[in-house]
């Protein structure tokens, strides 16, 4: 019988915090400017300069670190970690090694089997990150852009307690989510905000000691992180299979080819002789300062979640689509707290923008309609003025544009028609217009009215409510 | 009457009482500089121009009554280690060779602030690595007072600048002695404050923990005034020190009576030289006939500042000079192939030798295995020599011993035999380990016709005890100036 293995997996999250200026300067962590017009001496490594902590920094890897049961290093440092790379404007990044922040703590998730697990959280610590290179191909050199030198960074080290991508995939999800809910970061794979390294070793089932393990880099999706962790895993067991060993070292994924690369072995791993970084004193965190960010701690999903039930009635499953996203539980608030119905929000939440939201192929976090605009919409439905396959039109165009729906119905002229003579005239019509669908109702065959109805709509060109066109009717008819 | 024989002070007040102008300040040093510098080589760098232009400005707030502080308008050299905004900055390294500075450093802009007149960036040993200012790629500083000796160093054109008379003052950095070893070779008067009262913004690092900027000047009473026009609370250097206050001046008084100063024996054994050993105990008796309790004790741990120090020192420094890699400013090799082999040639190429050896020296005891035998040993180290000091300022309000173990030595004698600089060192490290103020300035001149230098120490935020101290022994004392300086201009 062939050995049955088990994953063992853990990963290194960095997570860009989303604070207005840079970790040790006052320049901008705005994405996206011209190279090198967020920089000033500090963040470019110029002789002389000294890195002076933002303390927004800490106070989100407090947030995270409390958010994710970690215990806080009350006496906590700032290390070096030495190595060359033109990124890398001092030639060494001003990280933590020897007293991290936050230690020892760990996020619940569901496996598979629907059960809970714990996983376990080694460390998290800050540091700066990189500039980017980009490289010159026709002019065989390499520029350097200096704009995300210095932006800070959290890395989430985790124990290696997941087994499998579902559980790392679920992991992540957890983080993603307290991140969030925590304001912290908008933890983006795609935009680099949120990274995940996967540490990966294979053992057979009922062994104690761990495997050799590989790191495995480049992974921007949760679906490149799924596809790297099976391509991974087979790629032990078929070096163990053929009794060849896995060597220590740190791959790179192409998602594209759906494969892995050796980067470096251990043997090449660099020795980065870190250090206590001189320059910045030690960061002492008082019993109070916790205190204070813990009482500023927002209320994260699990929370909401009950309260939602308890508090706004609503359904679990609503309950757990609103909260699944920080965004969608922001708007969902927002416009009830405009006095429109819980279900009726959530409604439109769970279903209307879900359903654009899959189409566009965005995520809640791309979501840039008032939530005012809602509740104007939702207003409209309430009032009567418009009925519910034009609000769904006028939704894609809040979506899309976040249109005021009341200017928008107006102008466009979608407002049901509230003149009752002249609805009263058109049904009118219709009724003489169909002689055979009269004597059906007559006859006992109510289902006829449906035609009638449709009819009168097609008349009004939507702008009628059916429900008032149907009393109309059969006012009408029995008449 | 040469305007450069004065203090920075007494120049100062005749720029206030109109007796003299600024340009006429700037000038008088120009001449002297054209005059001695091709004998001692103080400067990397002379902004003649900029000198003049600035001197203009200064008039005319002076004139206008904008800049009314006691050193508005006096010209001053600047350690080239310190970022002038557009003037070249070198740290006297080939990689650094074509450096101009985008912004300048705290401690020089709070002296701008104050009127002072930037002349020039003086020489020093490489990086601040040597103790003869013989490291410099542009070539030594000889010594003013025998051009066959060295200066002393790392801040070595600073003290030549000041005691050849080009600039009435001078700034210049201490990490392990840097100010005062060489002030001592020189003759002047030169302190290192308490680590954090000078920003260190803009200094370029040597060793981060250490480093200090300071005054390098005539007398006492320069080096108290000039002290509190740099030191500042800077938010933009971390290890800055908000201090309770910045009066330094007011310790400028002729009165030492019950002030309780400490002689270390540990100071006077095996290596002092009997001329020396003979100065500086003479200006402990001096002070202990002006009223002062003179005290000999044990301090402890000297041996070990030495190593802790070249551990520490080195460590930083293999860090802190990372970024001269050839890729964003300075020096880059002319052919390469490829990135590694571009920092390889690059540094190899720009980097001195004593400047290598110590970032070998860093990157050793920092690597894996090997960081807790020597970096985390050597911290322990400093912090047992802090609490050494810690008991010896719990009795005395001043340690005084000597500045160095020898008068200056002559060109070439230490750059053969690097182990014999560092234990040149051995009266001034410790200061800088335990981050503690201390003061150098003459004492008496030797058979050789060269000066010794007297160290005084004090506990940390005390720098009023030793300014008071050096101040009461000034007064009992004449100050000398080499021959050069008196030649120079003539």
């Amino acid at each position: 019988m062939a050995k049955q293995y088990e994953t063992v997996i853990g990963l290194e999250v960095h997570v860009e915090l989303a604070t207005k200026t840079k970790i040790f300067c006052s320049c901008s962590t705005e994405f996206g400017g011209a190279p090198n017009t967020h920089t000033c001496p500090v963040c470019t490594g110029m002789p002389g300069s000294l890195p002076v902590l933002n303390k927004q920094v800490v106070e989100y890897a407090i947030a995270v670190g409390l958010a994710t049961n970690c215990s806080i290093t009350q006496y906590c440092k700032f290390d070096r970690k030495n190595y060359f790379y033109p990124d890398n404007p001092q030639n060494y990044q001003i990280s933590q090694l020897y007293l991290p922040i936050c230690r020892n703590g760990g996020v619940e998730i569901e496996t598979e089997s629907g059960g809970k697990k714990i996983v376990g959280i080694h460390e998290i610590h800050m540091e700066e990150d990189a500039g980017k290179l980009i490289h010159d191909e026709w002019e065989d050199a390499s520029l350097v852009d200096f704009n995300r030198s210095g932006v800070p960074l959290i890395e989430i080290v985790s124990e290696p307690d997941m087994r499998s991508a579902d559980e790392v995939i679920a992991y992540l999800e957890k983080l993603r989510m307290i991140i969030q809910y925590l304001g912290a970061s908008d933890c983006k794979l795609q935009e680099g905000s949120m990274r995940a390294d996967v540490n990966l070793s294979i053992r057979e089932v009922g062994a104690e000691a761990f495997g050799t393990r590989t790191e495995m880099k480049n992974l921007n999706s949760f679906k490149a992180i799924a596809r790297a962790i099976e391509g991974e895993k087979e790629r032990q067991i078929d070096l163990l299979e053929a009794g060849k060993a896995v060597v220590q070292e740190t791959r790179r994924w192409d998602d594209n080819k759906e494969t892995s690369y050796a980067m470096r072995s251990k043997e090449d791993a660099q020795d980065y002789r870190y250090f206590p970084e001189p320059d910045l004193v030690p960061i002492i965190i008082s019993d109070e300062w916790i205190e204070e960010i813990r009482s500023r701690q927002p209320e994260l999903r699990t929370e909401k979640l009950e309260r939602y039930k308890a508090e706004y009635d609503i359904p679990q499953y609503d309950a757990e689509i609103i909260t699944s996203h920080k965004k969608l539980a922001d708007i969902f608030e927002a416009t009830v707290a405009l006095g429109k119905k819980p279900k009726e929000v959530s409604n439109w939440l769970m279903v209307e923008t879900m359903r654009l939201l899959k189409e566009h192929d965005m995520e809640p976090s791309d979501l840039t309609f008032a939530p005012e605009n809602l509740a104007k919409l939702i207003g409209l439905i309430e009032a009567g003025a418009i009925n519910r396959t034009t609000a769904k039109e006028v939704f894609e165009k809040v979506f899309a544009e976040n249109v005021d729906p009341e200017i928008y119905v107006e102008e466009n002229g979608l407002k049901i028609e509230a003149d009752d003579g002249a609805l009263k005239g058109i049904i009118e019509g219709i009724v003489a217009a169909n002689p055979q669908s009269v004597a059906d109702y007559k006859a006992g065959k109510k289902k006829a009215i449906g035609f009638l109805v449709g009819q009168t709509m097609k008349a009004m060109k939507g702008k009628a409510d059916p429900g008032t066109v149907n009393k109309m009717l059969t006012e009408i008819l029995n008449s | 009457m040469d305007l450069m024989q004065l203090t920075a002070v007494e120049l100062g007040k005749k720029i206030k009482n109109k007796e003299v102008t600024v340009k006429e300040c700037v000038e008088a040093a120009l001449a002297q500089m054209d005059a001695v510098e091709g004998q001692i080589h103080s400067f990397v760098t002379i902004d003649r121009e900029g000198a003049l232009k600035k001197a203009e400005e200064v008039q005319a707030k002076i004139d206008a009554g904008e800049l009314t502080g006691p050193l508005a308008g006096v010209p001053v050299a600047i350690k080239d280690n310190m970022c002038t905004e557009g003037l070249l900055t070198t740290c006297s390294s080939k990689i650094l060779y074509n450096f101009v500075p985008t912004y300048t450093s705290e401690a020089v802009l709070n002296l701008e602030k104050a009127g002072a007149v930037i002349i020039g960036k003086t020489n020093m040993d490489e990086f601040a690595m040597g103790s003869t200012t013989e490291t410099s790629a542009f070539g030594p500083t000889k010594n003013p007072w025998n051009t066959d000796h060295v200066p002393g160093g790392s801040s070595g054109g600073s003290c030549t600048a000041v005691a050849a008379e080009e600039v009435p003052y001078a700034l210049g950095s201490d990490t392990g002695g840097s100010i005062r070893q060489p002030s001592s070779f020189c003759g002047v008067v030169g302190i290192k404050p308490t680590y954090g009262t000078v920003s260190r913004y803009g200094l370029i690092a040597y060793g981060s923990s250490l480093d200090q900027i300071g005054p390098v000047a005539k007398d006492v009473t320069d080096c108290a005034t000039i002290l509190e026009a740099i030191a500042s609370y800077d938010p933009k250097d971390s290890t800055s020190v908000q201090r309770e206050e910045y009066d330094f001046t007011s310790a400028l008084v002729d009165d030492v009576k019950g002030l309780r100063i400490g002689i270390p024996r540990d100071y006077f054994g095996e290596g002092l030289d009997e001329e020396v050993k003979a100065a500086v105990l003479g200006a402990a008796k001096v002070l202990e006939e002006k009223g002062a309790i003179v005290e000999e004790f044990d301090l402890s741990l000297v041996e070990y500042a030495i190593p802790a120090y070249y551990v520490i020192a080195s460590a930083e420094a293999s860090s802190n000079l990372a970024r001269f890699d050839g890729v964003k400013y300075g020096y880059r090799t002319e052919e390469y192939e490829g990135l590694h082999n571009m920092y390889k040639k690059s540094r190899s190429e720009g980097f001195g030798l004593e400047v290598k050896r110590r970032i070998m020296l860093g990157s050793f005891v920092l690597s894996s295995g090997y960081y807790d035998a020597y970096y985390l040993k050597a911290l322990r180290t400093k912090a047992l020599i802090k609490q050494a000091f810690d008991k010896a300022f719990e009795k005395y309000d001043v340690i005084l011993g000597p500045a160095a173990p020898t008068t200056a030595p002559k060109l070439g004698d230490s750059l053969s035999d690097p182990i014999k600089m560092y234990l040149g060192d051995i009266y001034t490290i410790s200061v800088n380990l335990a981050g503690l103020p201390g003061l150098s300035m003459p004492c008496g001149i030797d058979s050789k016709g060269l000066p010794i230098g007297v160290q005084m120490i004090g506990d940390c935020f005390k720098e009023k005890n030793i300014i008071r101290a050096a101040y009461a022994f000034e007064q009992t004392r004449t100050y000398q100036r080499p021959a050069m300086a008196e030649k120079g201009a003539e």
